[in-house]
This record gives C-alpha cells, sequence and structure tokens, in this order.
C-alpha cells in the first residue's frame, strides 16, 4: 500500500511534469492525497486525466461566476477548483453556483472539499446524479463511492449549505429535557457559597 | 530587562545556520530524556557465527512497543559504498510498531535489506541502512577475541563501528504517514522514532561486534568495555538530501529555530543567574573542549572553522574566569553581548548552546513545541491584498530583495532531483543539462520575482486576483504568507548562488539531531556522529544529561 506521503509527492511532481507550476503542483498533490484519504479514486482519475491532457485543450476558468458555461471544450477541473478555492470567499454571496462540463470532476471535488474549511460552511456538491456532501474538509459523504474514473460532469452545481441546525427546536428541547435527568438540585447553602458570593453584580 | 528575540535576517544566513551546534534541544538528547525510563530489551539474536543473521531490540512502556528489526548480511567488498547509488549493505534496519511476528520478520527480511526498493507497511516507523567501519571492526574483533580491548587511539579517531548512509521515515517507501502516529505524547518531538533507531542500531553494533569475537576465539574472547562503548555513537554519511529538507518545511524550521532563539532570550533575561547554574555552565564549557581538540577533519574549510572555534573560546574562558563576575545582574545578557563584540559566528552559538544547559525549566518546554502541524498553513488567503504582500515582503526579505540575480553569479546553480535515485542534486545552470526541470528551491531568486510582479499591481487588488495572471510564483506566495507568522521560517540567503555552502544547510539541521564532529568531505556531502558518549541503554534509567560533555575522547 502506498503512503499518503507518496501519493502526495508523486502527484505534485506529475502535475509539475504534466505542465502546471510547482504552486499549483502542490495544491494538486495535496488534493490528491485528499482523495486517497477519504476512498475517492485520486491516483486514477489524476494518471487518466494527465494521458488525456497531452493531446487535448480544457478551458481555464479564472473568473468564477454564478453560472459557468464553457464556449467551446470542458474545463479544466485543476484551474477551476483552484479559481474556487482561491475566490470562495467573494462567492460567499451566491447561494448556488452551477459549472457546465468539467472533465474529470472527482479532481474539481477537493478543492471544494478545503473551500469549506476556508470560509467555515458545508458544500454540496452534485456532479450529475452523484452527491457529495462536504464537511469542512474533514469528511465527505457521498452517494457515489468506488466509481473509478469519471470522465466529465455535464452538470455540476455547488450549493453553499447554510450554518443551520438539521433538527427542530422542538427535538432540540426534547433531549435537553432528557439531559437534565444527569443535574442535581443545588442546596440553599451550596448556591450561596458558589463562584461570586458575597458580591453584587455590578462591582 | 526585556531582551528582544535575534534578528531572523542575521541568524536566518546560512553561514550563522551552519554554525549551529548540538543543545539540549538536540533530538537525540530529548530522545534520551523522554524514553529514559522505558523497558529495554533483547528480543531475538539470531546470528551465525559471522555475524549474519537477524536481531530485534524493543522500548516497552504500559502498551506501547516499538521494535528494531536488524538484518545484518555479507556483503563483499566491492560493494560496500556509503554513497546513495549503492544496492547493498552491511546492515539493514527498520523500526516496527508494536510486537513483530514470526511472519512480519520474514516479510521484512525481504523487503528491508532492498531499502528504496522495498516496500514497508505502516507498522513499519522507520528504515535505515549502515556500513561498518571495515578498519574498526575488523581491529576490535581480532583484539577481543584475543582477549583484549582495542586501541583506543584508533577509536577515538573514527567514533564508531557502523555509520548509516541514510534514516527515512514519514511514509517513505510504504512507511507509516505521521499522521497516525502524531499523536503519541512520547514522540512529539521530531525526528523521535528515528532517533531511537540509530540509538539501537548503536547497540547492535556492540553486540555484534562481541558476539563475533566470540564465536572467533570461544575461550580467550572478551567483550567490548562498557565505557569503550559508551565512547563510541554511530557515524553517518549525509549528502543533499537533507538540504531541501529544511526549505520544504518552513513552518517545522522555524519552530526548531525559535525554540533556541526563546530559550535564548530568557536566558538572557535572567536577572541573578544563580551559583550553581554558573558553575554548571562552566563545567559543561570546559568539558566540551575534548570534543573540539577531538574534532578529526581533513576539511579545509571545517578546520579553519575548528581553528577559530577553539581560539574565540580560549578567548572568552579566559574572559569567564579573569574578568567576569556572574553575580552581576543579567550576567548570560552581558555574556552574549560581549561574544557578539568579540567573537565569530562558530563561537558565538557554540556558547548559546551552553548556556542552555543549566536550564531545564526553560528547555524542557521548549522541546514539546518543536514539532509543526504544516497543513493548517498550506492555504493562501487569497483575501489580502497586493499592498499587504509588498509589506510582508519588504519587512521579511528586505536584503534577499537586493540581491540582483541578473547577475550571472546569483544564479549559478539549481537543484534538482535525480533520475536515478530520486535524491536532490545542486548544479551549475550553465554547465550541466537540467535546469528546465529546476526544483522550487530557488526561494529568494522567486521572492524577487514575486515582488518585481507585485510592483506593476495595483495595491489594492486581492491575492486571488494576482494569482490569476501569475501562477508561477503560487509557491512563493504561500511562502510568504507564512513567514509573516513564523518569522523563522525561511533561509535569508540565495540558495542558487556561486557561492552556496550547501553543507551549511546540512549541518544547520545535523545540529538540530544532536550532531557532534561535522566533517565536511565536500562542500555536498559530509560524516558525522551520533550518541558517542551517551548512555547505554541498560544505563539509562540513570543516566547524566551533560554526558555530551563525558566523553573519554
Amino acid at each position: 500500500m502506498k503512503s499518503l506521503s507518496e501519493i502526495e509527492t508523486v502527484s505534485k511532481r506529475s502535475s509539475r511534469a504534466a505542465g502546471f507550476s510547482w504552486g499549483i503542483a502542490e495544491e494538486v498533490g495535496k488534493n490528491i492525497r485528499i482523495l486517497e484519504q477519504f476512498g475517492l479514486g485520486g491516483i486514477k482519475n489524476l494518471n487518466y486525466y494527465f494521458r488525456i491532457i497531452k493531446n487535448k485543450n480544457f478551458e481555464k476558468l479564472h473568473l468564477i461566476k454564478d453560472e459557468n458555461k464553457i464556449s467551446k471544450k470542458e474545463f479544466c477541473p485543476i484551474i477551476a477548483g483552484l479559481s474556487f478555492l482561491d475566490q470562495v470567499r467573494s462567492l460567499e454571496v451566491l447561494k448556488e453556483i452551477k459549472f457546465e462540463k468539467i472533465a474529470y470532476p472527482l479532481l474539481f471535488l477537493p478543492f471544494i472539499s478545503r473551500a469549506s474549511e476556508v470560509i467555515g460552511k458545508k458544500f454540496e456538491l452534485k456532479i450529475d446524479n452523484r452527491v457529495f456532501l462536504l464537511n469542512f474538509n474533514n469528511s465527505i459523504y457521498s452517494n457515489s463511492l468506488n466509481e473509478g474514473v469519471v470522465e466529465i460532469g455535464n452538470s455540476v452545481l455547488i450549493k453553499f449549505k447554510e450554518n443551520e441546525d438539521s433538527f427542530e427546536e422542538k427535538e432540540w428541547k426534547e433531549l435537553y429535557k432528557l439531559s437534565e435527568n444527569t443535574f442535581v438540585e443545588e442546596s440553599d447553602s451550596l448556591k450561596q457559597a458558589g463562584a461570586g458570593a458575597g458580591l453584587t453584580d455590578n462591582d | 530587562m526585556k531582551v528582544e528575540l535575534r534578528n531572523p535576517n542575521t541568524i536566518m544566513k546560512l553561514s550563522r545556520l551552519g554554525s549551529f551546534h548540538q543543545s539540549k534541544l538536540s533530538f537525540l538528547r530529548s530522545f534520551l530524556k523522554e524514553f529514559k525510563d522505558w523497558e529495554y530489551k533483547r528480543d531475538l539474536f539470531d546470528l551465525n557465527e559471522f555475524g549474519y543473521g537477524v536481531a530485534v531490540y524493543s522500548f516497552k512502556k504500559d502498551n506501547r512497543v516499538y521494535s528494531l528489526i536488524c538484518f545484518a548480511n555479507e556483503l563483499k567488498e566491492k560493494d560496500r559504498s556509503d554513497r546513495v547509488i549503492a544496492t547493498k549493505w552491511d546492515a539493514a534496519f527498520t523500526l516496527h510498531d508494536g510486537v513483530p511476528t514470526k511472519k512480519d520478520i520474514e516479510r521484512l527480511k525481504n523487503e528491508v535489506p532492498k531499502q528504496e526498493v522495498g516496500r514497508l507497511s505502516y507498522k513499519e516507523l522507520t528504515l535505515s541502512r549502515a556500513n561498518k567501519s571495515v578498519r574498526v571492526f575488523d581491529h576490535v574483533v581480532e583484539s577481543l577475541s584475543n582477549g583484549v580491548q582495542p586501541d583506543i587511539g584508533l577509536l577515538s579517531k573514527v567514533g564508531y563501528l557502523y555509520r548509516t548512509t541514510a534514516v527515512y521515515g514519514s511514509g517513505k517507501f510504504g512507511l507509516a504517514d505521521r499522521f497516525r502516529i502524531k499523536d503519541r505524547k512520547e514522540i512529539c518531538g521530531p525526528f523521535r522514532l528515528e532517533m531511537m533507531l540509530v540509538y539501537l542500531v548503536r547497540q547492535f553494533t556492540f553486540d555484534q561486534v562481541n558476539h563475533v569475537a566470540k564465536n572467533k576465539n570461544p575461550k580467550k574472547a572478551v567483550n567490548l568495555d562498557p565505557d569503550i562503548c559508551r565512547n563510541l555513537g554511530i557515524g553517518n554519511s549525509t549528502g543533499l538530501g537533507m538540504a531541501p529538507f529544511i526549505v520544504n518545511h518552513p513552518t517545522l524550521l522555524n519552530n526548531w529555530i525559535y525554540a533556541r532563539e526563546v530559550a535564548l532570550k530568557k536566558i538572557r533575561e535572567i536577572e541573578n543567574v544563580e551559583s550553581k547554574h554558573s558553575e554548571l555552565f562552566k563545567i559543561c564549557l570546559k568539558k566540551s573542549i575534548k570534543n573540539i581538540t577531538s574534532w578529526n577533519t581533513e576539511s579545509e574549510y571545517q578546520q579553519k572553522k575548528i581553528k577559530s572555534l577553539l581560539n574565540d573560546l580560549n578567548i572568552f574562558i579566559n574572559f569567564i574566569e579573569k574578568k567576569f563576575n556572574f553575580s552581576k545582574k543579567f550576567a548570560f545578557n552581558e555574556i552574549y553581548l560581549w561574544l557578539e563584540k568579540n567573537s565569530e559566528e562558530e563561537c558565538i552559538e557554540y556558547i548559546v548552546s551552553m548556556m542552555m544547559e543549566p536550564y531545564d525549566s526553560i528547555i524542557n518546554p521548549l522541546i514539546n513545541t518543536m514539532s509543526s502541524d504544516e497543513e493548517k498553513y498550506f492555504n493562501i488567503p487569497t483575501n489580502r491584498t497586493v499592498l499587504e504582500l509588498k509589506n510582508i515582503l519588504e519587512d521579511k526579505y528586505s536584503k534577499i530583495l537586493k540581491i540582483d540575480f541578473l547577475k550571472k553569479e546569483n544564479n549559478q546553480n539549481f537543484w534538482f532531483i535525480s533520475r536515478n535515485k530520486e535524491e536532490p542534486r545542486l548544479a551549475d545552470r550553465f554547465i550541466e543539462n537540467g535546469s528546465d526541470l529546476e526544483q522550487p528551491l530557488a526561494i529568494a531568486r522567486d521572492i524577487k520575482k514575486l515582488y518585481e510582479s507585485l510592483s506593476v499591481f495595483k495595491n489594492s487588488s486581492t491575492i486571488d486576483k494576482f494569482l490569476v495572471s501569475n501562477s508561477d510564483l503560487r509557491h512563493v506566495v504561500r511562502r510568504a504568507f507564512i513567514i509573516e507568522k513564523f518569522p523563522y521560517s525561511e533561509i535569508q540567503d540565495n540558495t542558487i548562488g556561486k557561492s552556496i555552502m550547501p553543507i551549511d544547510m546540512l549541518r544547520l539541521k545535523l545540529s538540530f539531531f544532536g550532531a557532534l564532529k561535522f566533517d565536511p568531505r565536500s562542500d555536498k556531502w559530509l560524516r558525522i556522529c551520533m550518541f558517542q558518549g551517551a548512555p547505554l541503554p541498560e544505563q539509562l534509567k540513570d543516566y547524566d544529561d551533560h554526558w555530551v560533555y563525558n566523553s573519554l575522547n
């Protein structure tokens, strides 16, 4: 089994060899490490992508908008992902961002996962019928694992998930009430000896 | 009195970093401190009469066990080489996490001797190999088998029976990634498991030499005297592989240097130095001179440095003995200021290391701050402005920005990874091929380029916009934001200039390892000795923390 350290180093060097700058290659190295750590096919997809780009150009998406349409060729997942990561703070005002045709979209995914950590919000990433919930780069939940190589994401959607509770207030209260059963009622003498005892609140 | 931390623009120059010496912060010393109360055991020693076979040594505490597995093999004279291109060695080692099963040992027997072309698993933590100093090893076997102890003079001159030629860790060749073990309290200092491997290898070399001597002449042979053992270490040949490490791990480098600088600052701020502390400082200093007078090297570069160090130390000792009174306030600050005026860098840094000796209370807490979680600082804060980045560069790289990289001598060399051994190398870009595959280690040049590119960009623009058209500078943009938080994270020198001494980079790292007797064999590789004078495993429970200065050599 390859270590994550080996995976990161080889991904970085191969990205440089494929024509990316060292700074971008460093980002790709980190990303493939993340994909493999989360059990997604980072090495496999990167390898296939680098095979293809020898003979085919992809469109470089440098400025992310709410709707991103290709002019001719599919978007490069690395440049599109990097632009998203770099611009995520200013994109936060948008609720959803759509992309048309991203090549090898699994290579796009770790940038979004890292962006989730940067702004402290969860993202829902939809690549056609695959859904990924990206949790602050701590975990990835998905209905699509072990898919191998995904050559194209025809319709890619990123939803910014607001930091909201996943439950209703009523449910919270019910559970809170149950938790109160671990508390002990204090006697009057203990209350009087507690922290701040003897002081007035405005001294 | 408040003393400022020393200026990174001075301390992070290569000539200064290349003058660092071991100290109480050094990793081999902090390793011994951490593991002194662990249970040491030789679990297996299955060598034939010539010393070839398998041995296992372990350290155990509570439920945790670390086991060194040694494979000693016959090596033909023509195959013995310390160079990284070698493919066979006298012995190969791995540190296994836990107690190895027979199956583990069988698996590792096929992989560990192959080193870089073998495959390890997440159950192995470090990997190494070593060659005998044949002259010394044979002499010791011959002497012991005849019932006499070996020639101390010869042993002192060399200092070891074996020298390692590489020690690998952190995920190389399938070894466990650091994230798997980083939360273990006992290894929170850097390179602790690498130090453990080297320390246990040292014990293996003694056991092996005794075993071979005994088999040669069972009736007459004696064991190597423990005092002689204690004064032998493990040699190490180190090449350029180590140099890029300190460039590629900026926050880690910062944490090492920062710990040293904080230690010095706190010691200089001591108002009244207790006499027991000043005495200990003086004792360590005087005893340590032996380590310098027994420092053998044929390198003119190093000989010059040793000569200057000895000269300065004699002047300093004379000053301390005859003209200095430790009862004055802030005595160590006075000493430091005197050194800055009267000594060369080599001596200044030597005394800085010595000043730490009396102060466990200052040093021990710092040892635990010397690792780094580098992932945390990887993302570039792209919402910052061009002006902010320019200010960082002007503040943190002021001397670098003055270098003219259009001059050939400032752009003479390039770093690359060799195809045959995947190891870093340095070459003249105007003579050798391959500069188009240059590694991103020309930080000074690229920082200057970044500054020039920023200068034509709107100050109020954010970094994400700058990066769209300047992706070739992304690696140094990242570094600049790191140095903003970590002032000692960057070498303040040109690592591709004509006059670069790469061994200064090696020396820096090795001083933090705790190496002694740097012996440069060229400007690109050197030999050192580790653990010379260190307590043997059986002596660890009650050892003298200042063992470095108690060497018989």
